[in-house]
Protein backbone atom coordinates (compact mmCIF):
# COMPACT_ATOMS: atom_id res chain seq x y z
CA UNK A 1 0.00 0.00 0.00
CA UNK A 2 3.09 2.44 0.67
CA UNK A 3 4.43 1.69 -2.58
CA UNK A 4 1.17 2.73 -4.66
CA UNK A 5 1.14 5.63 -2.43
CA UNK A 6 4.98 6.39 -3.28
CA UNK A 7 4.24 5.81 -7.40
CA UNK A 8 1.99 8.47 -7.12
CA UNK A 9 3.93 11.11 -5.03
CA UNK A 10 5.26 12.70 -7.50
CA UNK A 11 1.67 13.68 -9.36
CA UNK A 12 0.59 15.48 -6.75
CA UNK A 13 3.20 18.18 -7.62
CA UNK A 14 1.64 20.50 -9.92
CA UNK A 15 5.15 21.25 -11.29
CA UNK A 16 5.66 17.67 -12.36
CA UNK A 17 2.28 16.72 -13.56
CA UNK A 18 3.40 20.18 -15.67
CA UNK A 19 6.46 18.63 -16.51
CA UNK A 20 5.07 15.31 -17.66
CA UNK A 21 2.71 16.98 -19.90
CA UNK A 22 5.30 18.67 -21.72
CA UNK A 23 7.90 15.77 -21.92
CA UNK A 24 5.18 13.42 -23.26
CA UNK A 25 3.50 16.20 -25.74
CA UNK A 26 7.03 17.10 -26.73
CA UNK A 27 8.42 14.09 -27.50
CA UNK A 28 5.72 12.89 -29.50
CA UNK A 29 6.45 16.03 -31.65
CA UNK A 30 9.52 15.83 -31.70
CA UNK A 31 8.52 11.85 -32.93
CA UNK A 32 6.53 13.18 -35.81
CA UNK A 33 8.92 16.00 -36.99
CA UNK A 34 12.06 13.18 -36.97
CA UNK A 35 10.14 10.70 -39.39
CA UNK A 36 11.08 13.73 -41.47
CA UNK A 37 14.37 14.67 -40.06
CA UNK A 38 15.26 10.60 -40.59
CA UNK A 39 13.85 9.97 -43.77
CA UNK A 40 15.43 13.08 -45.56
CA UNK A 41 19.05 12.99 -43.69
CA UNK A 42 18.40 16.70 -41.70
CA UNK A 43 19.84 15.24 -38.16
CA UNK A 44 22.46 17.45 -38.83
CA UNK A 45 20.27 20.04 -39.80
CA UNK A 46 18.30 19.80 -36.50
CA UNK A 47 21.55 19.49 -34.69
CA UNK A 48 22.82 22.80 -35.78
CA UNK A 49 19.77 25.04 -35.60
CA UNK A 50 19.37 23.60 -31.83
CA UNK A 51 22.98 25.04 -31.08
CA UNK A 52 21.85 28.39 -33.44
CA UNK A 53 19.20 28.58 -30.87
CA UNK A 54 20.87 28.89 -27.82
CA UNK A 55 22.73 32.00 -29.03
CA UNK A 56 19.85 33.55 -29.61
CA UNK A 57 18.40 32.46 -26.52
CA UNK A 58 21.71 33.49 -24.61
CA UNK A 59 21.48 36.68 -26.66
CA UNK A 60 17.75 37.51 -25.56
CA UNK A 61 18.21 36.93 -21.92
CA UNK A 62 21.25 39.22 -21.59
CA UNK A 63 18.81 41.62 -23.61
CA UNK A 64 16.02 40.85 -21.66
CA UNK A 65 14.21 40.25 -24.47
CA UNK A 66 11.51 37.20 -24.61
CA UNK A 67 13.06 33.76 -25.12
CA UNK A 68 10.96 33.25 -28.08
CA UNK A 69 11.73 36.15 -29.68
CA UNK A 70 15.15 36.13 -29.51
CA UNK A 71 15.48 32.54 -30.16
CA UNK A 72 13.25 32.63 -32.87
CA UNK A 73 14.80 35.60 -35.36
CA UNK A 74 18.21 34.11 -34.77
CA UNK A 75 17.30 30.74 -35.45
CA UNK A 76 15.56 32.00 -38.71
CA UNK A 77 19.09 34.44 -39.68
CA UNK A 78 21.23 31.47 -39.08
CA UNK A 79 18.71 28.99 -41.75
CA UNK A 80 18.92 31.77 -44.20
CA UNK A 81 22.57 32.41 -43.52
CA UNK A 82 23.36 28.82 -43.80
CA UNK A 83 21.53 28.20 -47.36
CA UNK A 84 23.35 31.26 -48.76
CA UNK A 85 26.61 29.95 -47.90
CA UNK A 86 25.68 26.40 -49.03
CA UNK A 87 24.51 27.84 -52.83
CA UNK A 88 28.13 28.99 -53.18
CA UNK A 89 28.92 24.87 -53.58
CA UNK A 90 32.53 25.29 -53.18
CA UNK A 91 31.36 25.25 -48.94
CA UNK A 92 29.23 22.10 -48.37
CA UNK A 93 25.86 22.44 -46.71
CA UNK A 94 27.14 20.49 -43.33
CA UNK A 95 30.52 22.65 -43.64
CA UNK A 96 28.35 25.73 -43.63
CA UNK A 97 26.20 24.45 -40.86
CA UNK A 98 29.36 23.82 -38.50
CA UNK A 99 30.73 26.87 -39.51
CA UNK A 100 27.44 29.22 -38.30
CA UNK A 101 25.86 27.02 -35.28
CA UNK A 102 29.11 26.59 -33.89
CA UNK A 103 30.27 30.05 -34.10
CA UNK A 104 26.56 31.04 -32.37
CA UNK A 105 26.82 28.23 -30.06
CA UNK A 106 30.29 29.75 -28.91
CA UNK A 107 29.30 33.22 -28.68
CA UNK A 108 25.96 31.76 -26.39
CA UNK A 109 28.70 29.91 -24.29
CA UNK A 110 30.62 33.31 -23.93
CA UNK A 111 27.53 35.14 -23.02
CA UNK A 112 26.63 32.43 -20.47
CA UNK A 113 30.18 32.78 -18.85
CA UNK A 114 30.09 36.50 -18.51
CA UNK A 115 26.18 36.78 -17.20
CA UNK A 116 25.58 33.22 -16.23
CA UNK A 117 25.06 34.20 -12.92
CA UNK A 118 22.40 36.56 -13.19
CA UNK A 119 20.71 34.48 -16.01
CA UNK A 120 19.86 31.06 -14.98
CA UNK A 121 17.38 30.34 -17.90
CA UNK A 122 20.68 30.24 -20.16
CA UNK A 123 21.85 26.93 -18.30
CA UNK A 124 18.19 25.71 -18.93
CA UNK A 125 18.18 25.85 -22.67
CA UNK A 126 21.60 24.34 -22.82
CA UNK A 127 20.45 21.03 -20.38
CA UNK A 128 16.82 21.57 -20.50
CA UNK A 129 14.54 21.75 -17.37
CA UNK A 130 11.12 20.07 -17.70
CA UNK A 131 10.87 20.90 -13.92
CA UNK A 132 10.94 24.77 -14.67
CA UNK A 133 8.03 24.81 -17.22
CA UNK A 134 5.83 27.75 -18.05
CA UNK A 135 1.91 27.85 -18.75
CA UNK A 136 3.55 29.43 -22.04
CA UNK A 137 6.34 26.51 -22.66
CA UNK A 138 2.82 24.10 -22.50
CA UNK A 139 0.94 26.22 -24.69
CA UNK A 140 4.05 26.79 -27.00
CA UNK A 141 4.57 23.12 -27.85
CA UNK A 142 0.70 22.08 -27.86
CA UNK A 143 0.03 24.69 -30.67
CA UNK A 144 3.09 23.94 -32.41
CA UNK A 145 2.60 19.93 -32.48
CA UNK A 146 -1.17 20.82 -33.43
CA UNK A 147 -0.16 22.90 -35.89
CA UNK A 148 2.70 20.10 -37.05
CA UNK A 149 -0.41 17.78 -37.58
CA UNK A 150 -2.62 19.77 -39.02
CA UNK A 151 0.56 20.27 -42.06
CA UNK A 152 1.42 16.53 -41.96
CA UNK A 153 -2.03 14.89 -42.70
CA UNK A 154 -3.25 17.74 -45.38
CA UNK A 155 -0.05 17.69 -47.18
CA UNK A 156 0.22 13.83 -46.69
CA UNK A 157 1.11 12.56 -50.04
CA UNK A 158 2.89 16.06 -51.15
CA UNK A 159 5.21 15.39 -48.41
CA UNK A 160 5.76 11.76 -49.21
CA UNK A 161 6.33 12.30 -52.56
CA UNK A 162 8.51 14.86 -52.20
CA UNK A 163 10.54 13.00 -49.73
CA UNK A 164 10.82 9.64 -51.59
CA UNK A 165 11.26 10.82 -55.22
CA UNK A 166 12.21 14.49 -55.16
CA UNK A 167 12.80 14.38 -59.03
CA UNK A 168 9.28 12.59 -59.94
CA UNK A 169 7.48 14.51 -57.50
CA UNK A 170 8.74 17.72 -59.31
CA UNK A 171 7.35 16.40 -62.85
CA UNK A 172 4.30 15.32 -61.19
CA UNK A 173 3.13 18.84 -59.98
CA UNK A 174 4.35 18.26 -56.98
CA UNK A 175 5.94 21.99 -55.62
CA UNK A 176 9.30 20.22 -53.84
CA UNK A 177 10.80 22.89 -52.68
CA UNK A 178 7.94 24.67 -50.72
CA UNK A 179 7.24 20.91 -48.98
CA UNK A 180 10.77 21.25 -47.83
CA UNK A 181 10.35 24.90 -46.61
CA UNK A 182 7.06 23.56 -44.91
CA UNK A 183 9.30 20.51 -43.43
CA UNK A 184 12.23 23.57 -42.27
CA UNK A 185 9.61 25.56 -40.91
CA UNK A 186 8.41 23.04 -38.64
CA UNK A 187 11.22 21.90 -37.71
CA UNK A 188 12.58 25.56 -36.82
CA UNK A 189 9.43 26.16 -34.68
CA UNK A 190 9.73 22.26 -33.13
CA UNK A 191 13.32 22.80 -31.93
CA UNK A 192 12.16 26.41 -30.84
CA UNK A 193 9.64 25.37 -28.39
CA UNK A 194 11.24 22.27 -27.12
CA UNK A 195 14.49 23.23 -26.77
CA UNK A 196 14.52 24.47 -23.40
CA UNK A 197 12.40 21.57 -22.10
CA UNK A 198 15.16 18.65 -23.32
CA UNK A 199 18.20 20.94 -23.79
CA UNK A 200 20.30 22.09 -26.70
CA UNK A 201 22.87 19.04 -26.28
CA UNK A 202 19.86 16.48 -26.50
CA UNK A 203 17.21 17.84 -28.75
CA UNK A 204 18.42 16.14 -31.89
CA UNK A 205 18.36 12.60 -30.05
CA UNK A 206 14.68 13.04 -29.22
CA UNK A 207 14.70 14.18 -32.99
CA UNK A 208 16.23 10.82 -33.90
CA UNK A 209 15.43 7.85 -31.54
CA UNK A 210 11.52 7.50 -31.97
CA UNK A 211 11.97 7.98 -35.68
CA UNK A 212 14.71 5.65 -36.16
CA UNK A 213 13.13 2.72 -33.79
CA UNK A 214 10.02 3.17 -35.35
CA UNK A 215 11.73 2.52 -38.77
CA UNK A 216 12.83 -1.01 -37.55
CA UNK A 217 9.12 -1.84 -36.30
CA UNK A 218 7.60 -0.99 -39.77
CA UNK A 219 8.60 -0.92 -43.59
CA UNK A 220 5.28 1.33 -44.25
CA UNK A 221 5.63 4.85 -44.20
CA UNK A 222 1.73 5.38 -43.07
CA UNK A 223 2.36 3.33 -39.81
CA UNK A 224 5.71 5.37 -39.11
CA UNK A 225 4.30 8.98 -38.96
CA UNK A 226 2.03 7.37 -36.41
CA UNK A 227 4.14 4.88 -34.62
CA UNK A 228 7.54 7.53 -34.21
CA UNK A 229 5.03 10.13 -31.85
CA UNK A 230 3.53 7.46 -29.95
CA UNK A 231 7.48 6.13 -28.72
CA UNK A 232 8.20 9.77 -28.87
CA UNK A 233 5.64 10.37 -26.52
CA UNK A 234 6.47 7.24 -24.24
CA UNK A 235 10.01 7.94 -24.31
CA UNK A 236 9.08 11.20 -22.69
CA UNK A 237 6.62 10.60 -20.21
CA UNK A 238 8.77 7.60 -18.90
CA UNK A 239 12.50 9.50 -19.12
CA UNK A 240 10.58 12.03 -17.26
CA UNK A 241 8.46 10.07 -14.53
CA UNK A 242 11.99 7.84 -14.26
CA UNK A 243 14.01 10.85 -13.10
CA UNK A 244 11.76 12.04 -10.55
CA UNK A 245 13.58 8.75 -8.72
CA UNK A 246 16.72 8.77 -10.21
CA UNK A 247 17.05 12.13 -9.06
CA UNK A 248 18.83 12.71 -12.55
CA UNK A 249 18.25 15.98 -15.41
CA UNK A 250 15.17 14.33 -17.01
CA UNK A 251 16.43 14.95 -20.67
CA UNK A 252 19.40 13.15 -20.19
CA UNK A 253 16.72 10.14 -18.57
CA UNK A 254 14.24 10.99 -21.22
CA UNK A 255 17.28 10.06 -24.07
CA UNK A 256 18.73 6.91 -22.15
CA UNK A 257 14.84 5.84 -22.10
CA UNK A 258 14.82 6.00 -25.89
CA UNK A 259 18.06 4.73 -26.39
CA UNK A 260 17.46 1.37 -24.19
CA UNK A 261 14.07 1.00 -26.06
CA UNK A 262 16.26 1.24 -29.41
CA UNK A 263 18.57 -0.83 -28.76
CA UNK A 264 16.18 -3.71 -27.69
CA UNK A 265 14.04 -3.50 -31.11
CA UNK A 266 17.26 -3.33 -33.28
CA UNK A 267 18.32 -6.96 -31.33
CA UNK A 268 14.98 -8.34 -31.70
CA UNK A 269 14.39 -7.04 -35.29
CA UNK A 270 17.66 -7.97 -36.16
CA UNK A 271 16.77 -11.52 -35.60
CA UNK A 272 13.68 -11.41 -37.11
CA UNK A 273 14.88 -9.71 -40.34
CA UNK A 274 17.92 -12.22 -40.59
CA UNK A 275 14.86 -15.05 -40.95
CA UNK A 276 12.70 -12.92 -43.47
CA UNK A 277 15.69 -12.45 -45.73
CA UNK A 278 17.16 -15.82 -45.50
CA UNK A 279 13.31 -17.43 -45.99
CA UNK A 280 13.16 -15.20 -49.50
CA UNK A 281 15.64 -17.10 -51.08
CA UNK A 282 13.80 -19.85 -51.33
CA UNK A 283 11.70 -17.97 -54.26
CA UNK A 284 14.59 -17.35 -56.09
CA UNK A 285 14.36 -13.98 -57.59
CA UNK A 286 17.56 -11.70 -56.05
CA UNK A 287 17.19 -8.90 -53.36
CA UNK A 288 18.72 -5.58 -55.66
CA UNK A 289 21.99 -4.77 -54.01
CA UNK A 290 21.09 -0.91 -52.40
CA UNK B 1 18.94 11.16 -92.07
CA UNK B 2 16.71 13.62 -89.51
CA UNK B 3 13.07 12.06 -89.89
CA UNK B 4 12.16 13.11 -86.64
CA UNK B 5 8.62 13.77 -88.45
CA UNK B 6 8.49 9.87 -89.76
CA UNK B 7 5.94 8.43 -86.79
CA UNK B 8 5.31 4.66 -86.23
CA UNK B 9 1.95 5.30 -88.24
CA UNK B 10 4.09 6.59 -91.10
CA UNK B 11 1.07 8.99 -92.60
CA UNK B 12 0.05 12.43 -91.82
CA UNK B 13 1.82 14.22 -89.05
CA UNK B 14 -0.57 14.71 -86.22
CA UNK B 15 0.30 17.95 -83.86
CA UNK B 16 3.06 16.65 -81.75
CA UNK B 17 2.92 15.80 -78.32
CA UNK B 18 6.61 16.53 -77.39
CA UNK B 19 8.83 19.04 -79.71
CA UNK B 20 12.22 20.22 -78.51
CA UNK B 21 13.63 23.08 -80.99
CA UNK B 22 16.73 23.72 -81.00
CA UNK B 23 17.17 22.77 -76.98
CA UNK B 24 19.80 23.37 -75.24
CA UNK B 25 20.56 22.61 -71.61
CA UNK B 26 23.19 23.70 -69.06
CA UNK B 27 24.35 22.20 -65.78
CA UNK B 28 26.76 24.27 -63.79
CA UNK B 29 29.23 25.38 -66.22
CA UNK B 30 29.23 22.99 -68.82
CA UNK B 31 26.77 22.56 -71.50
CA UNK B 32 24.77 18.99 -71.44
CA UNK B 33 23.02 19.10 -74.36
CA UNK B 34 23.02 21.36 -77.58
CA UNK B 35 21.12 22.27 -80.39
CA UNK B 36 18.44 18.98 -80.32
CA UNK B 37 15.61 18.97 -82.73
CA UNK B 38 13.48 15.95 -81.62
CA UNK B 39 9.16 15.50 -81.70
CA UNK B 40 7.27 13.01 -80.14
CA UNK B 41 3.56 12.20 -81.85
CA UNK B 42 0.57 10.22 -80.65
CA UNK B 43 1.33 6.75 -80.59
CA UNK B 44 4.96 6.74 -81.29
CA UNK B 45 7.59 4.60 -79.25
CA UNK B 46 10.91 6.28 -79.42
CA UNK B 47 14.42 5.00 -78.28
CA UNK B 48 17.12 7.26 -77.39
CA UNK B 49 20.27 5.51 -77.69
CA UNK B 50 24.16 6.84 -76.73
CA UNK B 51 26.45 6.05 -73.89
CA UNK B 52 26.42 7.10 -70.33
CA UNK B 53 27.03 10.40 -70.03
CA UNK B 54 25.98 11.49 -73.46
CA UNK B 55 22.98 13.94 -71.91
CA UNK B 56 20.19 11.06 -72.37
CA UNK B 57 18.49 11.84 -68.60
CA UNK B 58 19.09 15.41 -69.20
CA UNK B 59 17.08 15.00 -72.49
CA UNK B 60 14.18 13.07 -70.62
CA UNK B 61 13.97 15.90 -67.77
CA UNK B 62 14.33 19.01 -70.14
CA UNK B 63 11.00 16.93 -72.23
CA UNK B 64 9.65 16.96 -68.86
CA UNK B 65 10.01 19.93 -68.00
CA UNK B 66 12.01 19.57 -64.94
CA UNK B 67 15.01 21.15 -66.17
CA UNK B 68 15.26 24.28 -67.92
CA UNK B 69 16.61 24.99 -71.60
CA UNK B 70 19.38 27.55 -71.99
CA UNK B 71 18.77 27.74 -75.34
CA UNK B 72 16.02 26.63 -77.62
CA UNK B 73 12.81 25.40 -75.90
CA UNK B 74 10.43 22.30 -75.45
CA UNK B 75 6.86 22.36 -75.95
CA UNK B 76 4.41 20.28 -74.42
CA UNK B 77 0.84 19.97 -76.22
CA UNK B 78 -1.46 21.72 -74.03
CA UNK B 79 -2.50 19.46 -71.42
CA UNK B 80 -0.47 16.92 -72.19
CA UNK B 81 0.14 14.55 -68.95
CA UNK B 82 3.29 13.60 -68.99
CA UNK B 83 4.68 9.92 -66.62
CA UNK B 84 8.11 9.29 -65.73
CA UNK B 85 9.47 5.78 -64.28
CA UNK B 86 12.82 6.75 -62.76
CA UNK B 87 16.32 4.36 -63.09
CA UNK B 88 15.99 1.76 -60.59
CA UNK B 89 19.31 3.15 -59.16
CA UNK B 90 18.33 6.34 -58.35
CA UNK B 91 15.60 5.03 -56.07
CA UNK B 92 16.48 4.49 -52.02
CA UNK B 93 15.10 0.80 -51.49
CA UNK B 94 15.28 1.29 -47.83
CA UNK B 95 13.19 4.26 -47.69
CA UNK B 96 9.90 2.34 -45.57
CA UNK B 97 7.40 2.65 -48.18
CA UNK B 98 4.91 -0.30 -49.55
CA UNK B 99 3.97 -1.01 -53.06
CA UNK B 100 0.64 0.48 -52.54
CA UNK B 101 1.86 3.49 -50.93
CA UNK B 102 4.56 3.94 -54.03
CA UNK B 103 1.69 3.71 -56.79
CA UNK B 104 -1.00 5.85 -54.71
CA UNK B 105 1.77 8.91 -53.78
CA UNK B 106 1.36 10.16 -57.21
CA UNK B 107 -2.41 10.82 -57.04
CA UNK B 108 -3.98 14.42 -55.57
CA UNK B 109 -5.08 14.05 -52.07
CA UNK B 110 -8.62 15.74 -52.81
CA UNK B 111 -9.48 15.78 -48.89
CA UNK B 112 -8.18 16.52 -45.51
CA UNK B 113 -7.65 13.17 -44.99
CA UNK B 114 -4.67 11.16 -46.67
CA UNK B 115 -6.38 7.79 -46.67
CA UNK B 116 -7.11 6.57 -49.78
CA UNK B 117 -10.96 6.37 -50.96
CA UNK B 118 -12.57 3.11 -51.48
CA UNK B 119 -12.25 3.97 -55.05
CA UNK B 120 -8.86 4.57 -55.17
CA UNK B 121 -7.88 1.68 -53.85
CA UNK B 122 -9.64 -0.36 -56.17
CA UNK B 123 -7.74 1.82 -59.09
CA UNK B 124 -4.50 0.65 -57.10
CA UNK B 125 -5.23 -2.81 -57.07
CA UNK B 126 -6.37 -2.79 -60.96
CA UNK B 127 -3.05 -1.50 -62.13
CA UNK B 128 -1.83 -3.68 -59.72
CA UNK B 129 -3.21 -6.61 -61.29
CA UNK B 130 -2.50 -5.81 -64.66
CA UNK B 131 1.11 -5.30 -64.32
CA UNK B 132 1.04 -8.70 -62.69
CA UNK B 133 1.58 -6.73 -58.91
CA UNK B 134 -1.82 -8.59 -57.71
CA UNK B 135 -1.31 -9.24 -53.74
CA UNK B 136 1.64 -7.50 -53.36
CA UNK B 137 -0.20 -4.14 -52.00
CA UNK B 138 1.33 -4.33 -48.66
CA UNK B 139 5.01 -5.18 -49.95
CA UNK B 140 8.06 -3.08 -48.45
CA UNK B 141 9.59 -1.78 -51.88
CA UNK B 142 12.29 -3.84 -51.54
CA UNK B 143 11.12 -7.60 -51.10
CA UNK B 144 10.59 -7.40 -54.61
CA UNK B 145 12.55 -9.04 -57.90
CA UNK B 146 14.29 -6.26 -60.11
CA UNK B 147 11.17 -6.50 -62.86
CA UNK B 148 8.16 -6.40 -60.43
CA UNK B 149 10.51 -3.05 -58.54
CA UNK B 150 10.15 -1.86 -62.30
CA UNK B 151 6.75 -2.47 -62.45
CA UNK B 152 5.55 -0.93 -59.30
CA UNK B 153 7.35 2.46 -61.04
CA UNK B 154 5.39 1.61 -63.91
CA UNK B 155 1.76 0.97 -62.09
CA UNK B 156 2.78 4.66 -60.20
CA UNK B 157 2.79 6.45 -63.72
CA UNK B 158 -0.12 4.50 -65.33
CA UNK B 159 -2.29 5.76 -62.37
CA UNK B 160 -1.97 8.84 -64.15
CA UNK B 161 -3.31 8.06 -66.71
CA UNK B 162 -0.65 9.47 -68.68
CA UNK B 163 -0.32 10.54 -72.65
CA UNK B 164 3.20 10.59 -72.55
CA UNK B 165 5.58 7.78 -70.43
CA UNK B 166 8.72 9.08 -70.30
CA UNK B 167 11.53 5.79 -68.99
CA UNK B 168 14.82 6.38 -67.75
CA UNK B 169 17.02 3.08 -68.39
CA UNK B 170 14.33 0.53 -67.50
CA UNK B 171 16.62 -2.17 -68.67
CA UNK B 172 19.88 -1.43 -66.72
CA UNK B 173 20.59 -3.91 -64.37
CA UNK B 174 17.71 -6.49 -65.06
CA UNK B 175 17.96 -10.01 -66.09
CA UNK B 176 17.42 -11.29 -70.06
CA UNK B 177 13.93 -12.77 -69.16
CA UNK B 178 13.00 -9.54 -66.83
CA UNK B 179 13.71 -7.35 -69.94
CA UNK B 180 11.33 -9.09 -72.31
CA UNK B 181 8.97 -8.99 -69.97
CA UNK B 182 8.83 -5.07 -69.22
CA UNK B 183 9.18 -4.86 -73.18
CA UNK B 184 6.01 -6.81 -73.62
CA UNK B 185 4.28 -4.65 -70.79
CA UNK B 186 5.83 -1.35 -72.71
CA UNK B 187 4.37 -3.41 -75.92
CA UNK B 188 0.76 -3.72 -74.64
CA UNK B 189 0.37 -0.09 -73.12
CA UNK B 190 1.74 1.39 -76.98
CA UNK B 191 -0.72 -0.52 -78.83
CA UNK B 192 -3.58 1.12 -80.08
CA UNK B 193 -7.46 0.34 -78.65
CA UNK B 194 -8.78 -1.25 -78.22
CA UNK B 195 -6.12 -4.20 -76.68
CA UNK B 196 -3.46 -1.19 -75.98
CA UNK B 197 -4.04 2.36 -74.14
CA UNK B 198 -2.22 4.20 -77.20
CA UNK B 199 0.34 5.51 -74.78
CA UNK B 200 3.01 7.40 -76.60
CA UNK B 201 6.65 5.89 -75.32
CA UNK B 202 10.01 7.70 -74.88
CA UNK B 203 12.69 5.71 -72.87
CA UNK B 204 16.50 5.96 -72.76
CA UNK B 205 18.52 2.61 -73.17
CA UNK B 206 21.95 1.56 -73.88
CA UNK B 207 21.53 -1.97 -74.77
CA UNK B 208 21.46 -1.74 -78.67
CA UNK B 209 20.96 -5.37 -79.35
CA UNK B 210 18.37 -6.51 -76.52
CA UNK B 211 16.31 -3.36 -76.61
CA UNK B 212 16.63 -0.96 -78.85
CA UNK B 213 16.89 -2.89 -82.21
CA UNK B 214 13.52 -3.96 -81.05
CA UNK B 215 11.77 -0.61 -81.55
CA UNK B 216 9.91 1.00 -84.35
CA UNK B 217 11.83 4.65 -83.92
CA UNK B 218 15.72 5.30 -82.52
CA UNK B 219 17.26 8.26 -82.06
CA UNK B 220 21.16 8.11 -81.51
CA UNK B 221 22.13 10.56 -78.89
CA UNK B 222 25.39 12.31 -78.01
CA UNK B 223 24.91 16.06 -76.85
CA UNK B 224 22.53 16.33 -79.55
CA UNK B 225 20.75 14.07 -82.17
CA UNK B 226 22.91 11.77 -84.78
CA UNK B 227 20.98 9.84 -86.57
CA UNK B 228 16.58 9.81 -86.01
CA UNK B 229 14.58 6.85 -87.96
CA UNK B 230 13.96 3.23 -87.92
CA UNK B 231 16.20 0.87 -86.41
CA UNK B 232 18.42 -0.13 -89.78
CA UNK B 233 18.24 3.35 -91.11
CA UNK B 234 20.41 3.78 -87.21
CA UNK B 235 22.52 1.51 -86.67
CA UNK B 236 25.07 2.04 -89.36
CA UNK B 237 29.06 1.86 -88.77
CA UNK B 238 28.72 5.44 -89.27
CA UNK B 239 26.24 6.80 -87.03
CA UNK B 240 27.02 4.30 -84.43
CA UNK B 241 31.20 5.51 -84.12
CA UNK B 242 30.32 9.08 -84.02
CA UNK B 243 27.34 8.28 -81.18
CA UNK B 244 30.02 6.04 -79.20
CA UNK B 245 33.37 7.18 -80.38
CA UNK B 246 34.39 3.80 -80.86
CA UNK B 247 33.68 1.56 -84.41
CA UNK B 248 31.40 -0.74 -84.76
CA UNK B 249 30.00 -3.81 -86.58
CA UNK B 250 26.68 -4.06 -88.19
CA UNK B 251 25.56 -7.53 -89.17
CA UNK B 252 21.61 -8.48 -90.39
CA UNK B 253 19.93 -11.31 -88.66
CA UNK B 254 16.45 -12.18 -89.83
CA UNK B 255 15.70 -8.47 -91.08
CA UNK B 256 17.06 -6.93 -87.50
CA UNK B 257 20.36 -5.10 -87.17
CA UNK B 258 23.10 -6.86 -85.14
CA UNK B 259 25.65 -4.22 -83.89
CA UNK B 260 28.92 -5.61 -82.81
CA UNK B 261 31.79 -3.49 -81.01
CA UNK B 262 34.75 -3.23 -83.36
CA UNK B 263 38.15 -5.11 -82.07
CA UNK B 264 36.21 -7.47 -79.78
CA UNK B 265 38.03 -10.13 -82.42
CA UNK B 266 41.47 -9.41 -80.96
CA UNK B 267 40.25 -8.72 -77.71
CA UNK B 268 39.28 -12.48 -76.97
CA UNK B 269 41.94 -13.37 -78.55
CA UNK B 270 44.70 -12.03 -76.33
CA UNK B 271 42.56 -12.67 -73.48
CA UNK B 272 42.28 -16.72 -74.41
CA UNK B 273 45.98 -16.19 -74.69
CA UNK B 274 46.30 -15.26 -71.32
CA UNK B 275 44.35 -18.32 -70.19
CA UNK B 276 46.42 -20.63 -71.73
CA UNK B 277 49.63 -19.64 -70.52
Amino acid sequence: MIFAVDLWKPFTYEFFRNGLLIATLAGALCGLIGVFVVLRGMSYIGHGLSHAVFGGAALAAVLNLSYFLGAGLWGLASGLMIGRVARKRIIGADAAIGVITTASFAMGLALQARFGQAKQSIDAVLFGNVLGVFTGDLLAVAGVGILSVVVVVTLYRKLLFATFDPEVAGVSGVNVPGMEAVLMVLLSATILVTVRVIGVLLISALLVLPAVTARLLTNSFGRMLWLSPVLGAIFGGVGMYVSWYADVPSGAVIILAGTLVFIVVYTAVGVRRRGRVAGMDHHGPSLRAA
Amino acid sequence: MKSSALNSSGNAFPAPLIACDHLSCTYGNGTVIEGVDLSVHPGEFVGIVGPSGSGKTTLLKAMLGSIKASHGSVTRASGLSVAYVPQLETVDWNFPVTVGEVVGMSRPQKSWWPGSSSSERQAIEEVLERLGLGGLVQRHIRELSGGQQQRVFLARALIQKPDVLILDEPTAGIDVTTRHEILHVLADLNEGPPQGDGIAIVLTTHDLNGLAAHLPRLVCFNRTVIADGTPSEVLQPYFLERTFGAPMEVLQHGGMPIVLEQGSDELRLRLSRKGAS
